[in-house]
């Protein structure tokens, strides 16, 4: 069923990896039976810090999974033949990502049981209601786009037409997925670290720099591993895409701190002091924080040199440094340093517990094994049509 | 069936057409039924007043917070991250920072505040919670249903006051001794100030009201010109914690 069977056929490294994988997914799985069972307790956030790693998760992997745009866009409307080969990888990253981050609200629930209350009672003014909306429709919309297209790939068919109009839908539908997600933190009265207009604007700056980032992490991989090329062209028009945003997202961040800063206003600054400087004896994310804004100038250091982006080894280096560099602004700085300090002024330490950890990465475990079946099941495709091709042509 | 560009535009237009009608229709026949309601009962709106003066007179008083914990069945955790409050105290310079100039002979800035839930007239926890497991009612009271609250806490994020509690663990073992005329609350789930609405639905005041030794929280409908809070607020000068927010919060503080 759906070319799952391709996914289990493979040789003692594919086993090995899938098997780790595994692994961890069921360490997470456990720990998320410690917490179901004793309560979002055993994680480290609290009345202050209400909101920890897994929403920091969550925001960041929306990023993740909107970015499939920066393939789809240029290949379906600007025609850009090159990106022919990776638009699959783009969508079947979308579709792990999604269900990372709809497993990383869920296992932020109190009352898991309880999730369909969504559905049986929805709340149109809620941007929660918005975010399972765009979510669900997205993960659909890449669901059919890959199948689709896929199925057309293997039996050398043209893809049906009906399906052109769904993935120019899939455009819109991805950058409104991160634009509600940032939307559910920029409209809180109390907050003034997530109240500026910029927000969605900055996250889909850094979701088209991060996505890109991993798409070519991925490319590398497939190439050394499976012998996959996805053509020199087209790494080097994602790392050119990847840099573009990467510049616009750093120069979002010196707007936004401009006017913090300049205004001066204690309520605004306090945020940023607590993440850059340290608050009342809290310094324990400064590191991390300028450790973000090291790797992101480093990258931009490597990606606006052309020379340096064509090299392969320091491409690479640069996509780490992109990738990590928003991770940590994603996926630490920005829930955490919405909260602290709290409407009430105090500054809490949030440090996320092994059990939190431990779920964590139960999801991105989860999230690769998807993109290694996926990827596999392309690939398998990819190779069989290749063949049959070759045999034609003798 | 071939649809051209013109019957599409005439559909469309007409689809639009029978919804401004229907929108326009439904608001009619609201308002018409709307103003009878008005007519039919006195409109209730329930604040609170707190005299600080008052509250300061018995030095590390708690009896309003006793009281409350004691009636609404609230666990004791001692980590304060797991903490769940109904009211508790601040000190001032906390609660209405930069309200003092720095130079009184008598600084109130460490003198504690008693806080609870506002019951805002537009209260930012009911507008983004996703289940409508927290609502407004018509007498202004912001109501928790903790059995359809899922326990995702954008309350807690949208509540500039940080009147919301969550239960991290179950709450059950942690309570002192349990009251059985009311509920006990699972984990996972939010909760805050109820304004006593049990007592009040039996026209008693709220617990913290009554249990006031000094009379510093006076109780009553805001919408009544002649309540007690209302002849209070005509003559005094009170303040609400953050009103620039536009929430619109309904206990007032006299200084």
């Amino acid at each position: 069923m759906f070319m799952f069977e391709r996914a289990i056929t493979g040789g003692r490294r594919y086993w090995t990896w899938v098997f780790c994988l595994l692994g961890v997914i069921a360490v997470g799985f456990f720990s998320y039976m410690h917490q179901l069972n004793v309560g979002l307790g055993v994680t480290g956030m609290g009345r202050d810090v209400s909101w920890g790693l897994y929403i920091a998760q969550f925001t960041f992997f929306v990023g993740v999974a909107a970015s499939a745009v920066m393939v789809v866009l240029p290949y379906y409307l600007h025609d850009y033949k090159q990106f022919g080969r990776i638009t699959i990888l783009g969508e079947f990253l979308a579709i792990a990502a999604v269900i990372m981050c709809i497993l990383f609200i869920f296992v932020d629930l109190g009352q898991p049981a309880r999730v369909f209350n969504i559905v049986l009672y929805p709340t149109p003014w809620s941007l929660m209601f918005w975010d399972m909306i765009s979510l669900g429709g997205y993960l659909l919309l890449n669901i059919v786009i890959s199948l689709v297209m896929l199925t057309a790939e293997r039996e050398e068919i043209p893809a049906p037409g009906w399906i052109r109009p769904v993935i120019l839908l899939s455009i819109p539908w991805a950058v409104s997925i991160h634009t509600v997600t940032a939307f559910l933190y920029s409209g809180l009265p109390g907050r003034s670290f997530w109240l500026t207009a910029i927000l969605a604007p900055r996250f889909l700056a850094s979701a088209f720099a991060s996505g890109p980032a991993l798409l070519i992490l991925f490319c590398l991989a497939l190439r050394r591993l499976a012998g996959f090329d996805a053509g020199e062209q087209a790494i080097r028009k994602l790392a050119v895409i990847m840099t573009y945003a990467m510049t616009i997202n750093v120069f979002f961040i010196l707007v936004e701190a401009f006017t913090v800063l300049y205004s001066r206003i204690p309520a605004d600054t306090e945020h940023l002091e607590y993440l850059f400087l340290g608050l009342d004896g809290n310094y324990h994310l400064v590191p991390w924080m300028w450790l973000s804004i090291l790797f992101a100038l480093g990258a931009l250091t490597l990606l606006l040199v052309p020379a340096w982006r064509t090299s392969p080894v320091l491409l690479l280096v640069a996509c780490v440094l992109v990738f990590f560099s928003l991770w940590l602004d994603k996926g630490l700085g920005m829930i955490v340093g919405g909260f602290v300090p709290s409407p009430l002024g105090s500054v809490v330490r949030y440090t996320p517990t092994l059990p939190e950890w431990s779920i964590v990465a139960g999801i991105w475990a989860l999230g690769a094994l998807l993109i290694t079946m996926f990827y596999k099941i392309m690939l398998s495709v990819r190779r069989e049509v290749g063949e049959e091709a070759l045999a034609v042509s003798h | 069936m071939k649809i051209t560009r013109k019957d599409f535009l005439r559909l469309s237009g007409l689809s639009f057409l029978a919804a401004g009608a229907a929108g326009a229709a439904r608001a009619i026949a609201g308002r018409g039924s709307s103003a009878e309601g008005r007519q039919a009962a006195a409109p209730v709106r329930w604040g609170m007043v707190v005299n600080l003066e008052k509250c300061r007179k018995e030095e590390g008083c708690d009896a309003c917070i006793g009281a409350c914990n004691t009636a609404h069945n609230i666990p004791h955790f001692s980590d304060p991250r797991h903490e769940v409050k109904w009211i508790w105290t601040e000190p001032f310079g906390t609660v209405f920072p930069f309200s003092q100039s720095g130079y009184a002979e008598r600084s109130d800035v460490h003198l504690p505040v008693p806080l609870m839930c506002n019951h805002c007239a537009d209260p930012p926890c009911v507008h983004v919670c996703p289940t409508q497991a927290t609502w407004k009612r018509d007498d202004g009271i912001v109501m928790m249903d903790w059995h359809r609250c899922i326990g995702c806490r954008y309350c807690m994020a949208a509540c500039p006051y940080g009147s919301r509690s969550f239960n991290w663990l179950d709450p059950r073992p942690a309570i002192a001794s349990i009251n059985p005329d009311f509920p006990t609350r699972s984990k996972g789930v939010v909760e805050k100030c109820n304004f006593c609405e049990e007592r009040l639905a039996t026209g008693i005041s709220p617990a913290c009201v009554e249990a006031c030794p000094e009379k510093a929280l006076v109780f009553g409908n805001l919408a009544d010109p002649d309540s007690e809070p209302r002849q209070l607020l005509r003559t005094r000068f009170a303040i609400q914690r953050e009103p620039e927010l536009g929430t619109g919060p309904s206990v007032y503080y006299l200084v």
